[in-house]
């Protein structure tokens, strides 16, 4: 099934977005979600070490801990909401995308690469595309601003180097 | 229980918007930077205006308090470190932290690769957070926004958003236009039958070789 038109997509993301802001007084994320599990597993493992962590002590000390943070149930939502659009769709699909230039292999490896560095930029930047772009981009934050300028003039500086990856 | 309901919806409509966008195929996503499929600043641009203008007019209206939603706090110069860093990342990954959930959701082992790849990157970050906090507290700003940056009201910055947005659109709908124009000469030019590149272009199907 053909993908719906980008801009009534983009007006319906918009709206949960607004949701988000009038329900429950904040805005979409996904990078949260990593954060509070790497604090619970780290926790998990050596408990008193991770309280230590400045970055991972903020997560355990949350209001029911690490584990019930709402951006950790709300990217659960997202993996629902995706699976089931996709199974409507009739879009699940199991493979790889890549471009012709590569092998699955070093399709994945390059995939985890980039989650890695991406994992450590939105920590620097508290937040991603969708806790700063999105959520900061709607409430004119100058910060998050910052943020989605910078990381698509990165995109853009680097992907030449990457095409044989994409095309 | 609404702290539980509350987010698993609104997670459940984020992940369909994203997938129903064709933001689950990192082939399609990342036409963003070879500016062959421009639907990932369609879609943001179109959901900003979207949020934005919904809150400027519900506070207007009085329908809901400006001061009830949690403002992002700028520190500008590790965000802008952090966003160099995080697109360089995005560029290899081909999808966003929350994208790389909806790939990995509808099957797809490149998007389970970036989900296991942000873990280990935000746990490397986390575990030398020590050497990192005095930047990551660095240059704070407090609740900084661009009606305070640019001195202007904030409705004016509301519509100058959407003006740039409008425009940036139109200028997206035609480097859309010329990059198929230029693929077309170039298929039957080259008599080599790229469909693949092509339809994921159009976004009339999705390109996934099977694994």
């Amino acid at each position: 099934m053909k993908y719906s038109d980008p801009y009534l997509s983009g007006v319906a993301l918009g709206l949960v977005l607004l949701a988000a802001f009038a329900f429950a007084g904040r805005g979409l994320g996904a990078s949260g979600a990593f954060a509070t599990t790497a604090s619970g597993s780290v926790a998990a493992i050596a408990p008193a070490y991770a309280e230590s962590n400045p970055y991972f002590g903020r997560y355990l000390a949350r209001p029911g801990g690490p584990w019930r943070e709402w951006l950790l149930i709300e990217i659960a939502g997202v993996v629902i909401g995706g699976f089931a659009s996709a199974a409507l769709a009739g879009r699940l699909r199991r493979g790889v995308e890549r471009g012709r230039g590569v092998s699955i292999g070093s399709r994945l490896a390059i995939a985890f690469s980039g989650g890695a560095v991406m994992g450590i930029g939105a920590v620097l930047a508290r937040g991603c595309t969708s806790g700063q772009a999105l959520t900061g981009g709607a409430l004119l934050s100058v910060g998050s601003w910052g943020f989605m300028l910078s990381a698509f003039a990165a995109g853009y500086a680097v992907a030449p180097a990457l095409k044989r990856a994409w095309r | 229980m609404s702290d539980i309901l509350l987010p698993l919806a609104i997670g459940i409509a984020f992940g369909a918007a994203l997938e129903r966008a064709g933001l689950g195929n990192a082939r399609k996503l990342t036409g963003q930077f070879y500016l062959t499929d421009l639907t990932v600043f369609k879609v943001m641009f179109s959901a900003i205006v979207t949020a934005m203008l919904g809150v400027f007019w519900l506070s207007r209206l009085g329908w809901i308090d400006l001061e009830a939603i949690a403002m992002p706090e700028t520190y500008l110069r590790p965000q802008i470190a952090g966003g160099l860093v995080f697109g360089a990342g995005f560029a290899l990954a081909g999808l966003c932290p929350g994208t790389s959930c909806v790939a990995a959701a509808s099957g797809r082992g490149d998007g389970l690769a970036v989900v296991a790849g942000l873990f280990s990157g935000v746990l490397l970050a986390g575990l030398s957070f020590p050497l990192l906090i005095d930047f990551y507290d660095s240059d704070a700003r407090g609740a900084w926004t661009l009606p305070s940056l640019l001195h202007l009201p904030y409705g004016f910055v509301v519509f100058a958003v959407v003006l740039v947005a409008l425009g940036g659109f139109f200028a997206a709908e035609r480097i859309e236009a010329r990059t198929l124009r230029i693929g077309r000469t170039s298929l039957t030019a080259s008599d080599q039958p790229s469909l693949t590149s092509r339809e994921a272009a159009v976004g009339a199907k999705p390109a996934a070789r099977q694994a």
